[in-house]
């Protein structure tokens, strides 16, 4: 995600770090640099140009000449306008005070509203709130069907209806909602063009007759420089709350989302970064920036190792460590844990100084736990206890049962042995700081 | 199919509305050719998704007039833009793909990102087909999507087709390999596959296509006769390396541009076509079986630049 923006933008303050002194003339060539990446990133023109002309202004001030890192007074601004241009703080959905609260989702053709509804449901839920789906969709073929199949993926209930108009299922969803006694509805538009007059007309009764406390206009983070066009046509008409950018796990450049943002005035609410209904993100403007600028996002990361980490089995493996009892059945329940934190590109991505690392590389590291797993899976319980017991023969049936070489289960079985003595010479020196300071 | 040149014209109506006023509004109010001329006439480039590139070699070759001609007119800008537009397209103009002499059926796999409109112009497709008197057969392979089984038969329906499904979940290869053996047992023209959407970053799931390929290869050589790839004309400079992680992956014979019926002008199109010169051959502007169109580079320069 802002994957090539960033790797450009960090070349451009490479070169600008290099130069003692900043005067104007290297400013402006730098920025001149960062205005054509903002550019192939598809910002707007005038958004992009807007931009550059702030961070200039700012960066010429008397404060950045004369500092003695001036390259880092730059970046420093950079940083501080983007997270502006994105919104400055996080923003968060309005609930109702009598519930059901309504969200309304609505969009384009294909940016992904319905699946986004889904997320969004699942994402609700975790926070232990009840939502209803319901789609309005009554043209796209099997839009409804869509809907039920993913409702039925989560456990959400999806609101029946047989060939109502579109402002009736909404009407209809809404009431079912209150009495049902959900805590949010949530509405699947129909994917329109902004400039189709008898859809939007839709909509807009749509709103009118529901009267959401948040509209939440989905936009494809692939989009081009017709951003702006949809989403002030959008916004003149709808006037939403919130924005969703989704498709953001490809190596889309993302700069539909400065546009965006910067036109509308509105806050990006959520990010969608990948097809399960768990890919789903609150957008955090500062988060991005310093993603942007190439300085990680470990916030993000701790938040998602929090998530996927059981906190009882966290007790257990450290008793296990304490009394060196750790096997390979505990190493293999480690992977799981880290596999479910998500695909591991996408995790590597958050930490900082890592943006170097090809793609392929992480890939093949990706490769390497699934090897391991494999290998592990193909043991019997016994040999996960005790792989001392693994011989030659017991090699070779491992390796073929798991798809791999002798050489790759040796190698599994060396590392899994290093591992239980550098937990040895720990436990020796005493777990509690080395375990405080993992956090566990 | 005759290309489709009124109907193409009001899809890009909006575009032409827009664009014709910027452009021409540029050049007629700007006599001089200074910064401002220059800026503007950049920044209807650049928003036209053409993408930097192609909008500096344009300004390159405007710069360039303008230094060797001291009574540069400032009214041949719009002329040499579309000269210059014209002479990228032209190099890989459309050739009308002729459903050779060969045996039945003609395979078409039809791949592209999600959301672009694959399923869509797989009905509007086999509509084509039928009109023209073929038997169409369409292949459920997007096994993945919720519901894209659903939405490709209620496609079938509109355009009188015939379809080839499975459960959701199904190895896709598998389901391409049955539907290309119904077709060939029904003595069926045209086959045309649906795939999942799917990111161009993720491997395993190009490996997919891949296979997929290799399947229909194994019952008839010379399948897929035609790979066509979707872009979605809302979509900016990302529709570049789509088509080339695309075309690297599975090698791509045509581009449907679709959605050029809302305000986006699809430029993207030129540097593709610049750099990897795969023709486009249909574009999508609508949501109805009728609104497909032969692809007409003359026609869409002309859109582009509101001649």
């Amino acid at each position: 995600m802002f994957d090539e923006l960033t790797k450009k933008l960090e070349y451009t303050f490479q070169k600008l770090k290099g130069h003692g002194k900043i005067n104007e003339k290297n400013i402006s060539e730098a920025l001149r640099e960062v205005r054509r990446t903002l550019l192939e990133a598809d910002v707007n023109y005038k958004v992009a140009k807007d931009f550059i002309e702030a961070v200039k202004n700012k960066s010429l001030g008397k404060e950045v000449l004369r500092s003695i890192t001036p390259a880092q007074q730059v970046i420093k601004i950079f940083n501080e306008e983007l997270v502006d241009l994105l919104g400055g703080t996080v923003s968060r959905l309005k609930d109702s005070s009598v519930p059901p609260t309504k969200i309304m989702v609505a969009g384009l053709q294909g940016s992904g509203k319905t699946t986004f509804c889904a997320k969004l449901s699942l994402f609700l839920s975790k926070k232990g709130k009840k939502s209803l789906l319901a789609s309005s969709d009554i043209y796209r073929p099997a839009a409804k069907n869509q809907l039920e199949v993913l409702g039925n993926s989560i456990n959400t209930f999806v609101y029946p209806y047989d060939k109502e108009g579109a402002v009736e299922i909404a009407v209809g969803a809404v009431e079912e909602a209150k009495n049902r006694g959900y805590d949010v509805v949530i509405l699947d538009t129909a994917g329109r063009l902004h400039i189709n007059s008898e859809m939007m007309d839709e909509v807009v009764e749509i709103k009118n007759a529901i009267n959401p406390n948040e509209i939440l206009f989905v936009a494809d983070g692939m989009t081009g420089q017709d951003a702006v066009n949809s989403a002030k046509a959008f916004l003149e008409r709808l006037d939403f709350t919130g924005i969703v950018l989704t498709k953001l796990d490809g190596d889309a450049k993302g700069g539909a989302a400065l546009s965006i943002r910067a036109v509308t005035g509105r806050p990006i609410k959520f990010i969608s970064i990948g097809e399960k209904v768990d890919a789903i993100d609150i957008f955090h403007p500062d988060r991005m920036a310093s993603r942007i600028l190439g300085m990680g996002d470990i916030i993000t990361l701790v938040e998602k190792a929090e998530e996927a980490v059981d906190r009882e089995k966290a007790l257990k493996l450290e008793k296990k460590l304490r009394k060196e009892e750790f096997t390979l059945e505990d190493f293999y329940d480690q992977l799981q844990q880290i596999k479910r934190m998500g695909p591991i590109e996408n995790l590597i991505e958050m930490i900082p100084g890592v943006r170097g690392l090809k793609f392929k590389d992480i890939r093949e590291n990706g490769d390497e736990l699934k090897k391991t797993e494999a290998i592990i899976n193909s043991m019997t319980p016994e040999e996960r206890r005790k792989p001392k017991i693994i011989n030659g023969s017991r090699r070779l049936r491992i390796a073929r049962g798991s798809g791999t070489s002798v050489q790759d289960v040796n190698r599994l079985l060396k590392q899994f042995s290093q591992m239980q003595k550098m937990i040895k010479g720990l436990s020796r020196f005493g777990f509690g700081k080395v375990f405080k300071q993992f956090g566990f | 199919m005759k290309p489709v040149f009124e109907k193409f014209k009001t899809g890009l109506y909006k575009t032409r509305i827009t664009l014709f006023c910027k452009l021409k509004d540029v050049i007629s109010r700007g006599k001089k050719f200074n910064q401002e001329f220059i800026e503007n006439i950049e920044e209807i480039l650049i928003e036209s998704d053409i993408g930097i590139e192609t909008t500096m070699y344009l300004m390159d070759e405007l710069k360039e007039q303008y230094r060797k001609n001291k009574n540069f007119d400032t009214s041949t800008v719009l002329g040499i833009i579309k000269k210059k537009l014209k002479e990228i397209m032209m190099e890989c103009n459309t050739p009308e793909i002729s459903e050779r002499k060969q045996e039945k059926p003609y395979v078409i796999l039809v791949v592209g990102v999600n959301g672009t409109g694959k399923t869509t112009t797989i009905g509007k497709l086999a509509y084509k087909y039928k009109k023209e008197g073929k038997s169409v057969l369409l292949s459920a392979a997007d096994t993945f999507r919720a519901a894209a089984v659903e939405q490709l038969d209620i496609w079938r329906k509109r355009a009188g087709a015939d379809i080839v499904k499975t459960k959701y979940g199904a190895d896709p290869a598998s389901v391409a390999y049955d539907s290309l053996q119904a077709a060939i047992s029904r003595n069926i023209d045209v086959l045309i596959i649906d795939t999942a959407g799917r990111l161009h970053t993720k491997v395993n799931l190009m490996e997919e296509l891949k296979k997929i390929k290799r399947i229909l290869k194994k019952i008839k050589p010379s399948a897929p006769d035609e790979t066509l790839l979707v872009l979605d004309a809302v979509t900016g400079q990302n529709s570049l390396t789509q088509a080339k992680e695309f075309n690297d992956a599975i090698g791509i014979d045509g581009i449907v541009l679709t959605k050029l019926d809302g305000t986006a002008k699809g430029g993207i199109i030129v540097p593709i076509l610049k750099e990897l010169k795969i023709p486009v051959k249909y574009v999508g502007m609508g949501e109805k079986v009728t609104d497909l169109a032969l692809f007409d580079s003359e026609t869409f320069i002309n859109a582009l630049i509101c001649d």
